[in-house]
């Protein structure tokens, strides 16, 4: 077993880039990814790293000197969260367009107004169409381990695509944990120097951004997309690989009870934890209830999911977002447009839950586990979408 | 370069990651004439070989010859400035066949 420090999740994001030996961080404050600016920006005053640090008046300079930096060939690593990634936006679809192997960690934080500053996935989903790789973690050791992961997997030469590592505001941001960190060594072992697909580089000119035809558009569009559904069988070689120098093994989704479910419940993020724990005491109790997290959310791990849920009667996904006007939650639409796609029908009910960092009681969730065996034993869905908690 | 051309690639798996252009210099291969939908033609009777077009036209692509101007249609996007700014009225502009 490795070395135990006391972490907080933005304290881990910092530990793990550092350990990445990145060339360049540029990044612009905002609360709850603070502290993984600050910590980092402590590491380039006490030399403990050759990162070269821009600070930035906005995030939109933010994401648009890592797109530059990244150009050269550098590791490049930016931090943000709600109205700091929204700011971004233009320039996340110009990250992954130009393929470039930027990591971000996103602090999920809700977005205004009104003015919160805690947990929601509402700014991630706002720019789930970006064509990045998207990740969440679960607590302070997952985050830890993606983040090391995530530059393996950007800069996998192959895919050459941008990682977005999502931990929950405060959830995780600001809780402490011990976390197994690996030496110095082991991470340069797993982590080779980066091997650009092109650079900007004056001997060889290129033209990069280029203006394109609506005859080249479309193409390069379709070959965007394809280089992103190629990131699943990447990130499996990825984990795989991890758990040799790590011990730890991570994958697309997590599942827990789920050979025997008969009502299962999926979800993102740090809920999964409670989720979890709820589940397991009403396992307990002979109930046939099971949980599914999903690691890689973007591309969306369709065959997996299905293989995970295909024996259930009932289902509800929890959506930590509003997806305002649409008919259910971006994560239950995904569901359930899968579900079309492979000819299954379950019965899903979709809760919108801990928006602006609304608290997910054990209560909460015991009441969605009920929701959930009522459903699979009348097969009724009688509300499809619920806010759950809300005062009625 | 071993890899072919930009401009010979065709299918979305041939074009170059992240839509780079992987060599210097191709604008001169980049034949500009096809977003045109109207096409200058020059009246040689009429034209007076005053030059107004060739210092007008904003793509470069009137050319002087030995005897008079003439339209490079490869680069030409059939704007029409030239039939505006001839003082002859030399020059028509005829719509492209579709």
């Amino acid at each position: 077993m490795g070395e135990v420090r006391g972490l907080t999740g933005d304290e881990a994001v910092a530990y793990a880039v550092k350990q990445c030996d990145v060339d360049v961080v540029s990044a612009y404050p905002i609360t709850p990814q603070t502290i993984i600016v600050e910590r980092f920006s402590e590491y380039v005053a006490n030399g403990e790293v050759k990162t070269e640090f821009i600070c930035v008046e906005s995030e939109h300079s933010a994401m648009s000197a890592c797109i530059g930096a990244s150009l050269t060939g550098a590791r490049t690593f930016t931090a943000t969260c709600s109205q700091g990634l929204a700011l971004m936006h233009e320039m996340l679809y110009i990250a992954s367009s130009l393929r470039l192997p930027i990591v971000m960690a996103v602090a999920n934080r809700a977005l205004s107004a009104p003015l919160n500053i805690h947990g929601d996935h509402s700014d991630m989903m706002g720019s789930r169409d970006c064509g990045w790789v998207q990740i969440y973690a679960e607590n302070v050791q997952e985050v830890y381990d993606w983040i090391i992961q995530a530059f393996r997997l950007a800069e996998d030469p192959e895919l050459s695509m941008p990682v977005a590592v999502n931990l929950d505001g405060f959830t995780i941001t600001h809780c402490m944990e011990g976390v197994e960190v690996l030496d110095d060594e082991t991470v340069a072992k797993f982590l080779p120097p980066r091997k650009p697909l092109y650079t900007l580089d004056p001997s060889k000119p290129i033209t990069v951004g280029a203006w394109a035809t609506p005859e080249y558009y479309m193409d390069l569009k379709r070959q965007e997309a394809f280089a992103l559904e190629s990131a699943k069988g990447k990130l499996l070689e990825v984990t795989r690989e991890y758990a040799r120098f790590s011990g730890r093994k991570y994958g697309i989704l997590e599942s827990y009870g789920m050979e025997d479910a008969e009502a299962a419940v999926l979800c993102l993020g740090s809920t999964a934890g409670t989720v979890r724990a709820m589940a397991k005491e009403l396992r307990a109790k002979g109930e046939k209830v099971g949980t599914v997290k999903l690691w890689l959310y973007r591309p969306f791990p369709m065959e997996e999911l299905i293989e995970a849920l295909r024996g259930v009667k009932a289902l509800v996904v929890m959506d930590k977002a509003c997806s305002f006007g649409a008919p259910y939650g971006p994560l239950c639409s995904d569901v359930l447009a899968t579900f079309q796609r492979f000819g299954l029908r379950i019965p899903t009910m979709n809760a919108i839950y801990g928006l602006g960092g609304r608290d997910v009681r054990p209560m909460d969730l015991s009441f969605i586990f009920n929701e959930a065996l009522k459903i699979a034993k009348t097969g009724e869905v009688s509300k499809p979408m619920i806010f759950l908690g809300v005062r009625e | 370069m071993s890899t072919p051309s930009l401009f010979e690639r065709r299918f979305w798996k041939d074009l170059p990651p992240g839509g780079i252009i992987p060599e210097p210099g191709t604008s001169v291969r980049y034949r500009t004439g096809d977003w045109r939908t109207r096409r200058p033609v020059i009246d040689e009777q009429k034209c007076t070989n005053c030059l107004l077009c060739w210092i007008y036209c904003p793509d470069a692509a009137i050319e002087q010859t030995p005897k008079k101007v003439r339209v490079n249609y490869e680069y030409c996007k059939g704007c029409g400035i030239c039939a505006n700014e001839c003082p002859v009225k030399a020059i028509t502009m005829v719509m492209e066949a579709i």
